[in-house]
């Protein structure tokens, strides 16, 4: 047996697991961002929405749906990279791992696609309650999914960096809530960026979630704040980024080892 | 070749703590190993740079001659762990447990399942095998860190009290259990801090490990003959009313019916009787008074905190 297929049978075993994790809590991990999302829809989109007319010359709902989806995606990537890493930190079952040979990019892998798989499953599940509420025709299928994965695998790393470092659960809410939140709520998830003054649209562009959010909507609906490449381009930036950060941090066993 | 070969092993935590200053020790493949030595004394710190739990600051580590250093995953596949305390994920099922860590280790699955079922059998939690970790007792537990530590067949075992809270039968059916495996060609080294017993039973060879350094690394048989004298308690049939005189026994009566008796290795248990039976004393049972391992291990230890504080 080769150290590739050694490799493979890790990387799956870690999946597996992962997978099996977030599916049997699926109330807690699946549901709550389903119905969080069709409040949106029912209240922005449904009740509000009809007041506020077009913007970037779709119905608000249509407007919203990519964003909505987006966020799915990104809050559960995140917190389930986080919550499970951590946990396994906090009970000190990740020694099961770093005493086994697995190298730290098949131990990272694992658990970003762990991540990236539960963001896909909730992403589909709110496309599936937007298209309850909208008729959209799907612009490129492509570019929907290649950004949806990217964006998974993207905040997955960022959960993973936010488990090394924590030392308490309180650690693994708080940038959830003064991070997460703030940035994709102003990631352009329910506005255009062309209505902000010239500043807030400069300061916009440091924020990687709206470019993600910009690719989305482009792949749904066709239009884009961000142009298709530099949206791409960016978010694949981050991705590496935090990737050799995060490997540079097992490497090191920061947070892991003593 | 040597399973495990450590030279000026060191360890500084952050802070300054230094755990271990420059220990050496070689353990021969096949051997029964045990690392004894009081709490904090660096047994788990030692155990834990050779398993990588912990980052050394400097020295070297060699597995079955594989450096840990230049190939971290071809030592890390030699070495199975049981460590101290428990760390298993409570709302898994035991047999998922053990088939993760095949995976871990990158044993397919239908291989991984063959082997857990053997182990679990073997260590009789086959019965378990969809129980989930949190309802397991702490015996079981421990049997289930062994399962999970062999599941990749290890050529070297390392168990951190391995027996710890474990009640008698379920520590000797473990202590069974390694006997056999060492027996089938694994070398097993076991740290322990208080059961003593346990190493005298298992080990062949020992090593006394005190503030991070090695005090005395020898065979079991060898450092038991270094002990001067023996203490036995004697259960007698009648009541005793005087206290006898015998040339080179110290003797003391602890209630009418019990005698303490402390002998040098010059005398025997036969030449104990004898004198015995010439006062008309007869014995019903003995016991050592203190386990003879325990007793040695805490005279090292004290002599080195002795020689340390007047070095101080």
């Amino acid at each position: 047996m080769s150290d590739w297929q050694r490799y493979w049978v890790t990387f799956e075993t870690i999946l597996t697991k992962e997978i099996l994790r977030f599916a049997r809590i699926w109330v807690q991990t699946i549901l709550p961002s389903v119905i969080t999302t069709t409040l949106y829809f029912v209240i922005f989109g449904r009740l509000i929405g009809d007041r506020i007319g077009t913007m970037g010359g779709f119905d608000y709902l249509d407007f919203i749906v990519p964003g909505l989806v987006l966020m799915g995606v990104i809050t559960n990537s995140y917190s389930n990279v986080v919550s499970s890493f951590y946990s396994s930190k906090f009970s000190r079952y990740i020694e099961e791992l770093l005493i086994s040979p697995a190298p730290n990019w098949v131990i990272l892998a694992g658990y970003v696609a762990g991540g990236a798989a539960r963001g896909l499953v909730v992403g589909a599940a709110v496309m599936a309650v937007a298209l309850l509420f909208t008729e959209i025709q799907v612009h490129s299928p492509a570019v929907m999914l290649l950004i949806c994965l990217m964006t998974a695998v993207l905040f997955s790393l960022g959960g993973f960096i936010n488990a090394i470092y924590a030392n308490s659960f309180d650690d693994i809410s708080i940038v959830p809530t003064f991070v997460l939140t703030p940035l994709t709520y102003l990631g352009g998830v329910f506005y255009s960026i062309e209505l902000l003054p010239g500043f807030w649209q400069g300061l916009s562009l440091a924020n990687p979630v709206l470019y993600m959010v910009n690719a989305f909507r482009y792949g749904l609906l066709g239009v884009s704040d961000i142009p298709l490449g530099v949206a791409f381009g960016m978010t694949l930036i981050f991705i590496v980024g935090l990737t050799v950060y995060s490997l540079s941090l097992l490497r090191r066993g920061v947070g892991i080892k003593t | 070749m040597f399973a495990l070969d450590a030279q000026q092993l060191t360890k500084v935590y952050k802070g300054g703590l230094q755990a271990l200053k420059g220990v050496d020790l070689q353990v021969e493949e096949g051997d029964f190993f045990a690392l004894l030595g009081p709490n904090g004394a660096g047994k788990s710190t030692f155990i834990g740079i050779i398993s990588s739990l912990v980052n050394k600051t400097s020295g070297r580590v060699e597995v079955f001659g594989r450096d840990l250093d230049r190939d971290p995953q071809g030592v890390k596949s030699c070495i199975g762990l049981v460590p101290q305390e428990f760390n298993f994920n409570l709302f898994l099922p035991v047999f998922e447990v053990v088939i993760n860590q095949a995976g871990y280790y990158g044993i397919p699955r239908r291989e991984a399942k063959a082997r857990a079922e053997r182990y679990l059998r073997q260590l009789d939690l086959w019965d378990r095998r969809e129980t989930e970790m949190r309802r397991l007792s702490g015996g079981l537990k421990r049997r289930l860190m062994i399962a999970r530590a062999l599941v990749h067949e290890p050529r070297l075992l390392i168990l951190d009290e391995p027996t710890a809270g474990v009640d008698i039968e379920i520590r000797r059916s473990m202590w069974s259990f390694l006997r056999e495996l060492n027996a089938g060609g694994t070398t097993i080294i076991l740290t322990t801090h208080y059961l003593l017993e346990e190493a005298e039973s298992l080990c062949r060879n020992i090593a006394i490990i005190n503030r991070g350094e090695i005090a005395e690394r020898t065979s079991v048989t060898a450092l038991l003959n270094k002990l001067s004298t023996e203490t036995f308690v004697l259960n007698l049939r009648g009541r005793l009313s005087e206290l006898p005189e015998l040339g080179g026994f110290v003797l003391q009566a602890l209630d009418d019916c019990t005698l303490e008796v402390e002998m040098n290795r010059d005398h025997t248990i036969n030449g104990l009787f004898d004198a015995l039976s010439r006062n008309g004393i007869e014995v019903i049972s003995l016991r050592n008074k203190q386990n003879r391992l325990e007793r040695l291990f805490l005279e090292m230890v004290d002599r080195r905190a002795a020689a340390s504080e007047v070095g101080a």
